[in-house]
């Protein structure tokens, strides 16, 4: 049994410092205090005086209550007793079942050796067509959700989460409204889908420390899934507030602020975390799909920015919509070349004529004439919107594309949209390309010849 | 290895405090050692008996009172046949025999030797018995892939030797003595082909430091034309995430006129690494028929590595480069980013609770920027040949503002700033260097006064942009408005280009010269236009055409075809006016 330790010589924020010998750097403690017994972690040494950061936070912690140093790092228990259960950042159950110690496994490992890693191909898919048509989503891709706050990012993580074809889900809560628990709760219960997942929640009411606690949590356990060959889905909403924690933490700690308060070492923080996502050359995968919600929707705020150099892309979420614009999966072109043969034509020509429908709205709004072509222009942004754009549309990716095509169709012919004559040929809504026929005669041989390639030419001939 | 001893008295982070009885030598090398793992640490601060060490990995379950064990050396790197095509961490440990022996996951306390002890080398003799020989000297030479590797006098010998004894030609191992070296004291130094140089020295061991003139070619037109970099210069690619400096630096990788390409990912994602190590095996080098991987080193650390090893990653990055820089090999090292650095320094720093500089960076990160800078250069050598290290490293600015300290103490030491603009890379104009702010002070492979008049009419182009913003194009004189087109189509033909297509994503110097050429005429024709639309109809033609034309293979017929094409639609336009 290893020694008790009673003289805390200090409290400062949810940091005690304690006087005692063969201490670990990172070990686990516990502590007994009036409120009950609460886990503490080591993070600094100095001489004999151990600083522990306690979990439960240091409020009514007494400088002579008992601690007990516990010889191990932070753990979690793995098994497939885990499915369907729920638990806090501590990792104590919050469903009222049991508590799980078997097979424990320390949170926060070393990295993937890189050698090990294969590049990534399969998507993920979502039902969602900005997702799949123009940001596809591939397996063991980091990608956060930038948004405002009030927007429906919850509703958005969940939904990917019902539609993914994944073994495992992983939910992380970081700072999490109840309400919001209870919705997710809910979701996956309704979609039968609790007993593939394991919830690691942190509310916004629970102590601090254990928010910094949980995406670790969530992936030391991941990480074991996929080992065993699973495909994982950790979401974790949202990480700004695991930043705060730490931002909090390192003030308490008086450590030297580098931009806006937050710590020097934000980026490796967040990078380590983030860094999880992973497809094994000859295991499972994780995918990490994060909220960051964007603090006066400003992106170059440190959390956006610093997760904006980590992940693969990144979704902006405004208005309830994902917007094509700054939205970017950096892995897509891994997997849209190999699923329907028009996906890259409709995604790279829906997204430059929506660019010139909003080149057409800015100039609507500044008063200045409109022609023929800007017309077809706003029709087109309009149909876009509702149709393809909102979170309301659910439909496979095949769908989505047929329905690009008939949205284009609506608006342009052929020829205006700068689609390849090969494409438009085979996908071009049959009834329109035939009334498109009869009716042109007006073109000249030699632009015919040359076809206006991309749509911008013809935005301008027009 | 020294037995001098110490005990850890502290631990914050990755930085540990040892109280020592001996000595220590700043910077030396020493081990934390806990239960079996002996943890790689480099002294960094003394005080009294005190010294601060940065671990070079985790620190968990380290303890008071644990031992350290000096080494007496300082961090280096292990020099010698073998390193190409190698897959390094930042401490040069080959991160696929660590899987080979440790799995999935990185283990810390694994070091295992950057080079083989036991394959063999076809050695041959370049110096014989007698001969006076310093440091950097050809000994003798061995056949690594496309290369014929020097085996060198160390670099770590001061004085000037006599070859007492030399090995014959023949198969050897990297341990293997393959020369004897007599001082003027008579003092034998027995040299194998493998020797250790520390990382953080720069390596000297050449006649003079020349000035960068000849240009590096990239095949990237806007930087070989518009922002150039030079063979031994240094350039910088800052940008905010997301607008291509990785893509940019696998671009230049693939294509760039050297001999060999070190690419040093610190602090970055490890699935770009994937990428490139697995995709290079399969790509074929157009200038050697061979796999681009024969001429690649990759060093690796990754930004879920401890956070030291990141900053030392650069280090080993460029030693290596210097190494085969002493062959006469010409050298590119892309480090992506070298902000990631900055930050492992400002992490340490803060952990030795030094007085913070702007936004809590050491007072010492310009000079440490500048000084690694400075380790580029191209020389020649004590046998008379030239080689070279070029540097063109990423930044990423905290919010894409450049107004901040890495890029700023960057931007003094670098001969060309390659600026990427988020309005560019958010167009898809690609790449998406911005051609008005970013500068070079090399020389162009094309004509100097033409690139002086193409930035005019793209500055012209930039600010009649502007105005129509306000007064809309109706408002817009016709020449304005011909100025404004003309730079849309520089842009879209010359200066953007498509990475993907075989031909257009790689301009040779020849081409660029040759196109550039054109397209300068094109400029600088009379157009007169009736009606803003006629005008407009006209270039968007041309720019197809133009588009096309970059596309064909050179000095093909399609290419002269379209050439004619070309001009003949400038000749019709420019006659049509009257
Ligand atoms: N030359 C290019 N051609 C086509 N696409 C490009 C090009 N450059 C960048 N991209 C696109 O932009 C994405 C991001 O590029 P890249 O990874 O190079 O950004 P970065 O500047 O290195 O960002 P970070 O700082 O986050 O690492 C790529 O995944 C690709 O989709
Ligand atoms: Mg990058």
């Amino acid at each position: 049994m290893r020694k008790v330790y009673s003289r805390i010589l200090q409290i400062v924020g949810d940091v005690i410092t304690v006087e005692a010998e063969e201490v670990g750097n990172q070990e686990l403690a516990e502590i007994n205090t009036s409120r009950g017994k609460s886990l503490a972690q080591v993070i600094k040494l100095d001489g004999n005086k151990v600083s522990l950061q306690v979990f439960a936070g240091s409020r009514g912690v007494s400088t002579g209550d008992e601690v007990r140093f516990l010889g191990h790092r932070m753990q979690v228990s793995f098994s497939d007793n885990l499915m369907g259960r729920i638990f806090d950042g501590s990792g104590i159950p919050r469903d009222n079942g049991p508590s799980l110690v078997d097979s424990m496994v320390e949170i926060g490992g070393p990295s993937v050796n890189p050698a090990k890693r294969i590049i990534p191909d399969r998507m993920v898919r979502t039902g969602i067509p900005m997702i799949d048509v123009f940001n596809s989503l591939v397996v063991s891709q980091k990608l956060p959700i930038f948004s405002v706050a009030g927007e429906p990012y919850n509703e958005l993580l969940s939904r990917i989460a019902m539609q993914a074809e994944v073994d495992v889900i992983i939910l992380g809560g970081l700072g999490l409204k109840y309400d919001d628990f209870l919705f997710f709760r809910d979701t996956l219960e309704e979609h039968g889908a609790l007993s593939r997942s394991i919830l690691f929640i942190h509310t916004a009411s629970d102590p601090t420390v254990e928010c910094i606690m949980v995406p670790d949590m969530c992936l030391a356990v991941a990480e074991q899934f996929a080992i065993k060959g699973k495909d994982v889905l950790v979401l974790l909403t949202d990480m700004t507030n695991f930043a705060d924690a730490l931002k909090e933490v390192a003030i308490t700690m008086e450590q030297i602020p580098s931009n806006r308060g937050y710590p020097g070492d934000l980026y490796s923080q967040l990078a380590s975390r983030y860094e999880k996502a992973v497809d094994f050359s000859d295991a499972g995968s994780i995918t990490v799909l994060a909220v960051t919600t964007m603090p006066g929707d400003d992106v170059t705020h440190p959390v956006p920015d610093n997760t904006g150099y980590i992940t693969e892309g990144q979704f902006y979420l405004r208005n309830g919509r994902i917007e094509p614009f700054g939205s970017l999966s950096r892995l897509k072109q891994q997997v849209n070349g190999k699923t329907r043969e028009d996906h890259r034509t409709v995604m790279d020509t829906m997204i430059q004529l929506y660019a010139d429908f909003k080149d057409t709205k800015e100039k609507l709004a500044m008063g200045f004439q409109m022609s023929k072509w800007d017309e077809k222009l706003l029709r087109y942004g309009d149909l876009f919107e509702n149709k393809l754009m909102s979170l309301k549309v659910n439909i496979p990716l095949e769908k989505a594309l047929d329905l690009g095509w008939k949205i284009m169709a609506e608006c342009f012919s052929p020829e205006e949209t700068g689609v390849k004559t090969e494409m438009s040929d085979k996908f071009w809504p049959k009834e329109k390309l035939a009334a498109e026929r009869e009716n042109r005669e007006d073109e000249t041989e030699e632009e015919q010849e040359e076809g206006p390639k991309t749509v911008e030419d013809l935005n301008k001939q027009e | 290895m020294s037995d001098r001893t110490g005990k850890i008295s502290g631990i914050n982070g990755n930085m540990i405090v040892a109280e020592f009885e001996d000595y220590v030598l700043q910077n030396e090398v020493a081990y934390a050692v806990t239960g079996e793992e002996k943890l790689k640490s480099e002294v960094i601060r003394v005080r009294g008996r005190k010294a601060d060490l940065q671990v070079y990995e985790n620190t968990e379950g380290l303890k008071v009172g644990d031992n350290v064990e000096f080494s007496g050396e300082l961090l280096s790197v292990e020099l010698g046949p073998g390193l190409l095509t190698q897959i390094y961490d930042g401490l040069q440990n080959p991160l696929p025999q660590v899987a080979d022996k440790c799995g999935y996951f990185l283990k810390r306390g694994v070091y295992l030797n950057a080079l083989s002890y036991e394959q063999k080398w076809e050695f041959t003799p370049e110096s014989k018995k007698g001969d006076k020989v310093k440091a950097g000297d050809f000994l003798g030479s061995v056949p690594e892939g496309i290369f014929r590797h020097f085996i060198m006098v160390p670099f770590s010998l001061r004085d000037e030797y006599e070859i007492v004894k030399m090995a014959a030609k023949g198969n050897y191992a990297g341990k293997d003595v393959i020369a004897e070296l007599k001082d003027k004291k008579g003092n034998i130094e027995k040299v194998s082909m493998i020797q250790t140089w520390p990382v953080k020295l720069p390596i000297k061991a050449y006649s003079e430091k020349l000035k960068p003139a000849d240009p590096l070619i990239t095949k990237v037109r806007i930087i070989d034309t518009l922002v150039p970099v030079a063979r031994g210069g240094t350039y910088c690619i800052p940008g905010p995430f997301g607008a291509g400096k990785t893509v940019l630096q696998q671009i230049t990788s693939r294509h760039a006129e050297v001999d060999i390409v070190i690419i040093a990912a610190c602090g970055e994602r490890a699935g770009e690494v994937v990428e490139t190590l697995r995709e290079f095996p399969e790509l074929k080098d157009p200038r050697t028929g061979k796999s681009l991987m024969e001429r690649t080193i990759i060093i690796c650390n990754t930004s879920s590595m401890p956070v030291a090893a990141r900053e030392s990653s650069v280090y080993t990055a460029v030693t290596i480069a210097e190494y085969y820089r002493q062959m006469g090999l010409n050298v590119l090292l892309l480090p992506d980013s070298t902000s990631r650095w900055a930050q492992a320094m400002r992490e340490m720093s803060g952990r030795l609770e030094e007085i913070p500089g702007e936004e809590a960076f050491p007072a010492y990160l310009e000079s440490r920027i500048a000084s690694f800078y400075e380790r580029a250069g191209i020389v020649r050598l004590n046998n008379g040949k030239i080689g070279s290290v070029t540097i063109g490293g990423t930044v990423s600015p905290a919010g894409g503002n450049f107004e901040e300290p890495v890029t700023q103490a960057t931007l003094k030491v670098v001969g060309a700033f390659l600026g990427l603009s988020r309005e560019r890379s958010d167009a898809r104009k690609y790449p998406a260097i911005d051609p008005l702010e970013s500068w070079s002070k090399y020389k162009s492979v094309v004509n100097r006064e033409h690139v002086e008049y193409v930035k005019y009419v793209l500055r012209k182009s930039a600010e009649v942009e502007q105005m129509m913003k306000v007064v809309g194009e109706e408002g817009t004189a016709m020449e304005d408005f011909t100025e404004y087109l003309k730079g849309e189509f520089i842009d879209a033909v010359y200066l953007q280009q498509n990475a993907f297509d075989e031909i257009d994503g790689a301009t040779p110097a020849k081409r660029q010269e040759y196109v550039f050429g054109v397209l300068h005429e094109i400029l600088k024709s009379e157009f007169t236009f009736g009606t803003k639309d006629e005008a407009r109809h006209f270039f968007h033609g041309l720019r197809q055409e133009f588009k096309n034309w970059n596309s064909d293979p050179w000095e093909s017929d399609a290419f002269k075809n379209r050439e004619k094409s070309l001009k003949e639609r400038v000749k019709k336009q420019v006659k049509d006016k009257g």
